[in-house]
């Protein structure tokens, strides 16, 4: 297990370098960062020729790229175009997604799991026929419809919640966008759920289980539903990497100043620095997700051994 | 006094999308404490579902069943739920054929047997666990302590099925009921699988029925003999009586395809040509006519129209008078 572990985080190295160097060739390549420093005002050339050499602009790129990383290995991401540290950004934005994000994970584990449990178990029946047909209707609505419809629903119309979340982002003002931002997962758990229940309560060993005398809620969490899980929470965790970076949308829609919205701001404002430093972190989170995943992976089924 | 297991009269039917599957069709059999009873046919005959039923283990949605299973005197198909779960794995429990996929896969041999055991004792974790290790080592698992710990894959076939006997017995049922246990299992281990079977028996003076499709394996163990064929009962005896003198055409053909250590290893099995009825529409009459040899020995059209009386006791569900077969014995 420790030498597959080794194995993996070694693996990461090309995986990381080569996607952030994707990033930051696409980022540097199409805009002209000094020129979005400026804004619309025309740059001094003494001024742009002096912010070129500090961000060694004038080297070619890999040399650029070399220069970056090193920077970054110091601590050191560079300026937001307010004059703000990148890395205070991020120190502000990644706590205020993590709670966005564990927000929504609780929705796709709770809701999520019993719905899908709950179809599973009664296929074919009036419930199993609903919740199908709401996944369904959920999965093609995009977010940005569900999320302006929900919060005039529940900020504005009935106002039971804030329409919009204050910067320090409690976790209570979150409950509304972590929904919204879980929706199209929570359809994707359920369904999962579902069909994971449905295949697995077809097995022998669940007839043993009832042979044995359990009863039948035992058999039910003991022997079906932790084995059904096992897709299900990889599903989850490989979610949680996408679903810190993919909040741009719901976090515009309430205004919540995490990553998505800077990593939105970096983007209208041509701001290298910002942009590349979050995406590189996010391709970490996402590594090390993955990894905790294939790990949970060989705990949740013991036939599945790592060396 | 009914006998300890008595099944009178099961008929199983499911509803399925291609219409009504009569799994068993008024099928009678006892099994005393002590004794065993091999259940024979060939695959497909209802010898799981009939024993399924006993334990009450169909899906009542999809699941008809009528007649009588009395269990020490109690009807099992009136029992509700509840009780059905304190005498499951308790006081009569089931071996099953395929042990790979019978236990789970995702936990230790040893909390499978611990289970039951905690459930209906009320043992705490560590006196089912010293029970576990205590079964393994009565079934022959060589260092229990240790493997007591291991999952059902790092087990070898022939392992996982002790480990399957253990689970079963661990809360010494009266009746144990044996699913094709050895079928999934080399020659060798077979017998030593059949062996432990018996030798527990002796020990605890459980009842047992041994399903089986091989007449070899009823030769050796068992005491009493149901031939089943098609959902029905064909012929009833003790073990003796049906291999030493079968009645029915259908146990005639199971015994010539039976190989016999005497006989030349080149020779031939001579299987029953045709296949099974389809139990969504049976045949009128006598269900193996369409295969059977002697059709035109018994008069008239009686073996396409009229249904043989089940066999009571020792006997034959044939219309072939008595005696019929007496050539026939080996
Ligand atoms: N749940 C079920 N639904 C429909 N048909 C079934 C079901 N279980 C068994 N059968 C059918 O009942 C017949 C008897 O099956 P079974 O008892 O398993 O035979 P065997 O003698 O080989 O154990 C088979 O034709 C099988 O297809
Ligand atoms: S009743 Fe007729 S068809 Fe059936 S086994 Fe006897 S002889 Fe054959
Ligand atoms: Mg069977």
């Amino acid at each position: 297990m420790g030498r597959y572990v080794i194995r993996r985080l070694l693996q990461m190295i090309p995986v990381f370098i080569g996607s952030t160097f994707l990033i930051f060739f696409m980022v540097y390549a199409l805009g002209d960062p000094v020129a979005a420093l400026f804004g619309d005002k025309a740059p001094d050339p003494a001024t742009a020729a002096r912010i070129r050499q500090e961000l060694y602009l004038d080297a070619p790129l890999w040399k650029q790229y070399l220069h970056y990383m090193a920077q970054i290995l110091t601590g050191n991401f560079g300026t937001a175009f307010n004059g703000q540290d990148v890395l205070e950004l991020m120190a502000d934005a990644f706590p205020v997604t993590l709670r966005l994000t564990i927000v929504a994970i609780l929705f796709e584990i709770v809701i999520g799991i019993t719905l899908g449990l709950l179809s599973g178990l009664r296929r074919g029946r009036s419930v199993d026929t609903s919740v199908l047909l709401a996944t369904l209707v959920v999965v093609s609505i995009p977010t940005f419809v569900s999320g302006y419809v929900l919060q005039y629903l529940f900020g504005v119309k009935w106002a039971v919640v804030s329409p919009s979340v204050s910067p320090a982002a409690p976790f209570d003002q979150l409950l509304l966008p972590g929904a919204v931002l879980a929706l199209t997962s929570l359809a994707y758990v359920t369904r999962l759920t579902r069909t994971s229940i449905a295949e697995n309560s077809r097995a022998d060993y669940l007839r043993t289980a009832v042979a044995k005398g359990l009863p039948r809620h035992r058999v039910v969490t003991r022997h079906l539903l932790r084995n059904s899980l096992i897709p299900v929470v990889t599903f989850i965790g490989t979610d949680i990497g996408a679903l810190m970076g993919g909040a741009i949308v719901t976090e515009r829609i309430f205004n919540i100043h995490g990553v998505g919205y800077q990593l939105y701001q970096g983007i209208l404002r041509q701001n290298s620095p910002t942009v590349v430093g979050f995406v590189t972190v996010l391709v970490i989170v996402f590594l090390v997700a993955n990894l905790i995943v294939d790990l949970l992976y060989a705990v949740l089924d013991p036939r599945i051994r790592y060396a | 006094m009914t006998a300890f297991l008595s099944v009178r009269d099961l008929s199983v039917r499911f509803a399925t999308e291609d219409g009504v599957v009569r799994a068993v069709d008024g099928l009678s059999f006892d099994v005393e404490r002590g004794r065993t009873l091999g259940i024979v046919g060939e695959s497909g005959s209802g010898k799981s579902v009939t024993n399924l039923s006993v334990l009450g283990l169909h899906d009542p949605r999809t699941t008809e069943i009528e007649g009588r299973i009395l269990l020490d005197g109690q009807d099992l198909t009136t029992a509700p739920e509840s009780v059905l779960e304190k005498l499951r794995g308790n006081r009569m429990a089931m071996i099953f054929q395929d042990s790979l996929t019978a236990l789970s896969p995702y936990y230790t041999v040893g909390r499978q047997i611990a289970e039951p055991f905690r459930k209906h004792t009320g043992a705490s974790r560590r006196e089912a666990r010293l029970r576990a290790i205590e079964m393994l080592r009565k079934v022959g698992i060589p260092n229990p302590a240790l493997r007591v710990d291991d999952y059902p894959h790092q087990f070898s076939g022939g392992m996982r099925q002790r480990a399957m006997i253990a689970m079963a017995l661990v809360c010494d049922p009266e009746l144990l009921i044996a699913d094709e246990p050895t079928t999934a299992l080399d020659v060798t281990v077979q017998a030593q699988i059949l062996d432990l079977l018996k030798d527990l028996q002796q020990q605890t003076g459980s009842a047992i029925v041994l399903i089986t499709h091989d007449l070899g394996v009823v030769a050796g163990t068992a005491d009493d003999v149901l031939v089943m064929y098609a959902g029905r009962a064909v012929e009833r005896g003790t073990a003796r009586e049906v291999l030493r003198s079968p009645r029915h055409p259908y146990t005639w053909g199971l015994l010539g395809s039976m190989p016999r250590l005497t006989s030349p290893v080149d020779e031939p099995l001579t299987p029953i040509p045709g296949s099974p009825p389809s139990l969504l529409d049976p045949p009128p009459g006598c269900p193996f006519h369409p295969r059977c040899a002697y059709v035109d020995r018994v008069g008239g059209d009686r073996c396409r129209t009229e249904r043989p009386e089940p066999p009571e006791g020792r006997g034959a569900a044939c219309h072939l008078p008595d005696g019929a077969g007496r050539g026939r014995t080996r």
